[in-house]
């Protein structure tokens, strides 16, 4: 029988991760890579609360975010790609211009 | 301590050692391949908790779409590590402060506020799978059937969104 407050506490762990990268890299890939770390800390969450609640909305919610995430997926990867082909570079620090 | 217990601390050390291992290597397909790692964990989580579908889910729409999407990209662009140029000296120590803030925050008001009362159900008290999957399949299409219907259609706006955006741009005189 595992406590759910260790799960929260890792979920939150994670989250914090997350955060943390997003704040530290430049590399916009790997900012995209912890906004990914970060939906699934709070898909952990939300899957402990469904399994000790035993309702499955919680766990229906995770399905809807991981399709979500798919399509965010999809549209962010073309953005960094066009950003790419007018910079020649995916360093968050040299986007500092409206116009391309 | 159960054998529950030891597993879920041997698999919330690798989470957090892949979690960290991503942030902190230079080269940008290991740190993907260490998000892998970490997605193939967290579904593990989910079997422990009960969720077998949702475990599924994660290993086919993340660990595999998403992130061989990811390597795609980054081996197309050829940006596997950037030049190292501190625009903002402070701002790491800054942002390391301010995590630990926040995961002290965030584990305080998620136990104290928010808490179910209990345990989390270990796999064998729980359903078996096939009745776990016959009841969420019977809440998603009854109570939920909207929310999956729009489901569809962000998905195919996500499609023609990317195809709209990578498309050469013709020029019109």
């Amino acid at each position: 029988m595992v406590p759910i407050n260790y799960y929260i506490i890792l979920s939150a762990i994670l989250f914090t991760l997350g955060a943390l990268g997003v704040l530290v890299r430049r590399n916009a890939l790997i900012i995209f890579m912890s906004v990914e770390l970060m939906l699934n800390a709070a898909n952990l969450a939300m899957v402990a609360f469904s399994s000790v609640l035993k309702s499955f909305s919680g766990q229906i919610f995770v399905f809807f975010v991981i399709a979500v995430a798919a399509a965010e997926v999809a549209v962010g990867l073309a953005l960094i790609v066009e950003i790419f082909k007018s910079k020649r570079s995916i360093d968050v620090d040299q986007m500092n211009s409206m116009k391309g | 301590m159960t054998i529950d217990l030891i597993l879920f601390l041997v698999l919330a050390l690798v989470a957090i050692a892949t979690a960290i291992g991503m942030l902190m290597s230079r080269n940008a397909i290991y740190s993907a391949l260490f998000l892998v790692l970490n997605f193939v964990t967290v579904a593990v989580f989910y079997l422990l908790l009960g969720a077998p579908f949702i475990a599924m889910s994660q290993v086919t729409v993340y660990a595999g779409a998403i992130m061989v999407l990811f390597l795609f990209v980054i081996m197309l662009l050829g940006a596997e590590s950037l030049p190292q140029a501190e625009v903002l000296p402070w701002q790491r120590p800054f942002a390391i402060a301010l995590s630990v803030i926040l995961v002290g925050e965030a584990a305080y008001l998620l136990i104290t506020r928010a808490r179910p009362a209990g345990d989390v159900i270990p796999p064998g008290q729980a359903a078996n799978t096939m009745d776990n999957l016959r009841e969420l399949g019977m809440v998603l299409f009854t109570q939920y059937l909207l929310p999956f219907e729009i489901t569809s259609v962000l998905l195919l706006v996500a499609m023609v969104g990317a195809i709209v955006l990578i498309r050469k741009e013709k020029r019109v005189r």
